[in-house]
């Protein structure tokens, strides 16, 4: 089905943003659909932050352009604060004003007419579960719940496209949870939602995402598509001294890519039936004991390290 | 139409916010109710360049009826006041010394008989503590003064070529309270703004609030009005705390208009906003926009003729307290308080004011969106 402009919610081309020397974000290129949950996925120092910055326009980018429902952040950034709810990876509250208080003035700044304050208050209350603390000064509110109320004061005025960065970070697991019903609920409602995480296991919740490393693309797709696309096959090693293991593979032939999840090993070959015994029986040889070895579905966490490997490997070449 | 409505409203919403801030903080409102109340007693009590029972070691070693009749001229003026006697003028050396006498009176043998019998030339000695320079040179002219209309009174048949006498308008004693107490209504308004305005913007900063803000609807301007109006109110019912106390308490005259005191303290906490303002566009941290705060306010009130006269000053500093926000307001002030001058007279200080109040708000707004990210 093609895309018309209609349907795309937000639209980045080019987006590139320097800091003096620095290079954190290098032409970005990506659309998010309309009611779309879109992830931007990247360790720490990848420019997310960076992205979400300059997609909110608070941060002109140095070239390139990003347009959101059709408003270009470059033309006018202040028109674009209207259409969207930015929360920024520490969301800042009045630690010294209570929930209702933060909530009220975020309301007041986005002009929610009084009359449907009430109702849009109830509904924030029922996901986050604050409606109890709503006379409790921010301040005095645990971590999660201090970030449910960011999420909320965000939420405040029906947003059409919602940016989130790292809302999860360091929150605990029940909150986290919480939120992501939140961002959920918003997304079932129509609302397009981007979401930066750096943790790999909530990569599977987007519909699609980009995989930033470096300030650059590495991957983009939807979650099954990403994994399809991987070429070769992926061997589950249970081998001790693990991290030694993983050197030693590296050189092999065979292997295209190895790496440490926890206590194995995960390799990539291109055949598993034809390499898998060969990569054994050097393992064995080179005096380390194999007590598992199986064939697996690689996971997106695999396609992200060898994205990873990949994109290294050009730069280096381009490098040289 | 209603783009305004949205401004009002966001700006309203901010200002509303920010006075809850104001008030949940109990230290807060110590410092806005309390301290200015505090500072003028201090200054209405403490702070005086007035004379008043000044120390006086006397030695008089002509011990007749008019040597006791000159230390007597001297202390029933109540100016002065005799804490110790000597023969030895060594003593009176050691009372300076040590600080138990101000002022030192030496009266030679044989002052009275050159005073009635010879007419020629009395001689006494008047040595003072200078270490003050201020009270030295107070009780120097009041103790010169007394000598010298003693000494008419005494030999009255001398011819007198100008008979001259003082009369000091609008504060005919010369209180320095009369003086004092109006001025530190203007320094009282600029510590309040630049040091509340410059700390409620660096603690949104600290928290995070100000990239939030920036992301929300609320442009720059409506940010500075809603920053600046409730730091502003706050100024101006100090104001009116100070110059109830002020005339409540010290009784300090007033005699002009208070709409005019009204108009020229809105003037001049643009001036005061603004530097608050600009304070924090460059700290950091609340501590530096503390320490920027006195860093600007301490020249500011020495610079201004608050403690020390204008016309004092070397000429390069005379020029310069010409953008001196508080000094236009200090004579502002004096003069309404005490003069009661209107607008006819001040105008030129009313124009310094609101020029000085308007570059300075506009160029740190303009600062402050530039930096605000």
């Amino acid at each position: 089905m093609p895309t018309t402009d209609r349907d795309v919610a937000v639209q980045a081309d080019d987006l590139t943003r320097r800091f003096g020397p620095v290079l954190a974000v290098d032409g970005l290129s990506f659309h998010v659909k309309r009611g779309e949950l879109f992830g931007l996925v990247g360790p720490d120092g990848a420019g997310k932050t960076t992205t979400l910055r300059m997609l909110s326009g608070v941060l002109p980018p140095s070239s390139g352009d990003a347009r959101l429902g059709g408003t270009s952040v470059v033309e006018d950034p202040e028109e674009v604060k209207h259409r969207i709810a930015y929360m920024s990876q520490r969301f800042g509250l009045y630690t010294d004003l209570t929930v209702m208080e933060n909530l009220a003035f975020y309301a007041d700044l986005f002009e929610v007419p009084k009359g449907e304050r009430e109702e849009r208050l109830e509904r924030l209350f029922h996901f986050s579960n604050l409606g109890p603390f709503r006379d409790r000064l921010a301040g005095a509110l645990s971590g999660g719940m201090k970030q449910k109320l960011g999420l909320s004061c965000a939420l405040i005025h029906q947003p059409e496209i919602l940016l989130l960065d790292e809302p999860t970070f360091g929150v605990d697991p029940i909150s986290r949870r919480d939120l992501w019903l939140i961002v959920h609920d918003m997304v079932a409602e129509g609302v397009t939602a981007i979401v930066s995480t750096a943790y790999m296991d909530e990569a599977e919740r987007f519909d699609r995402l980009a995989f930033l490393h470096r300030g650059r693309v590495v991957a983009l797709g939807s979650p099954d598509d990403l994994v399809d696309a991987m070429e070769g096959e992926l061997l589950v090693i249970t081998v001790d001294r693990v991290r030694q293991a993983r050197q030693a593979v590296t050189g092999h032939a065979a292997v295209q890519l190895a790496a440490v999840f926890g206590d194995q090993l995960h390799v990539m070959v291109s055949s598993a039936q034809r390499d898998g015994p060969a990569v054994r029986s050097a393992l064995e040889d080179w005096g380390f004991t194999v007590s598992g070895f199986q064939e697996a579905e690689p996971g997106l966490e695999d396609v992200f390290i060898h994205r990873i490997a990949r994109a290294d490997a050009n730069a280096a070449e381009e490098r040289a | 139409m209603s783009r305004w409505r949205g401004r009002f409203e966001r700006v309203l919403g901010m200002v509303a916010k920010e006075f809850r801030q104001i008030f949940r903080d109990p230290r807060m409102v110590r410092v806005i109710f309390f301290a200015p109340i505090f500072q003028l007693i201090v200054f209405g009590y403490a702070v005086s360049t007035d004379l008043w029972k000044t120390k006086t070691f006397v030695v008089d070693h002509d011990n007749t009826r008019a040597s006791r009749e000159l230390v007597e001229a001297l202390t029933a003026s109540g100016y002065f006041q005799v804490s110790g006697r000597s023969q030895r003028p060594a003593d009176l050396v050691r009372a300076l010394d040590h600080g138990d006498a101000i002022l030192g009176l030496q009266i030679p043998a044989g002052f009275a008989s050159s005073l009635q019998e010879r007419g020629g030339p009395a001689r006494v000695q008047l040595l003072i503590d200078g270490t003050n320079s201020n009270t030295a040179s107070v009780a120097q002219s009041y103790a010169e003064r007394i000598v010298q209309s003693y000494a008419l009174e005494y030999a009255p048949t001398r011819p007198i070529a100008v008979d001259f006498r003082e009369r000091a308008w609008y504060n005919a004693d010369l209180a320095s309270r009369n003086y004092n107490v109006p001025a530190v209504v203007g320094a009282l308004i600029l510590l309040v703004c630049l040091l509340l305005t410059s700390l409620a913007v660096v603690r949104e900063r600290e928290i995070g609030t100000l990239e939030q803000l920036r992301v929300s609807p609320l442009a720059s301007v409506e940010l500075i009005a809603g920053k600046t109006i409730p730091f502003a109110v706050i100024g101006l019912v100090d104001l009116a705390l100070v110059t109830t106390v002020a005339l409540i308490w010290f009784g300090v005259p007033f005699r002009g208009s208070l709409l005019l005191l009204f108009g020229a303290s809105v003037l001049y906490l643009l001036s005061g906003l603004g530097v608050g303002l600009l304070i924090s566009t460059i700290s950091k941290t609340q501590q530096e926009a503390f320490m920027a705060s006195f860093l600007v306010f301490m020249p500011a009130i020495l610079l201004s003729g608050f403690m020390f006269p204008v016309s004092s000053m070397p000429e390069l500093f005379q020029w310069l307290t010409l953008v001196n926000p508080v000094r236009h307001y200090i004579e502002i002030v004096r003069a309404i308080f005490l003069k009661g001058t209107n607008l006819g007279a001040l105008w030129p200080q009313f124009l310094a004011l609101a020029g000085i109040g308007a570059g300075l708000l506009s160029f740190a707004s303009s600062r402050f969106s530039k930096t605000a990210s």
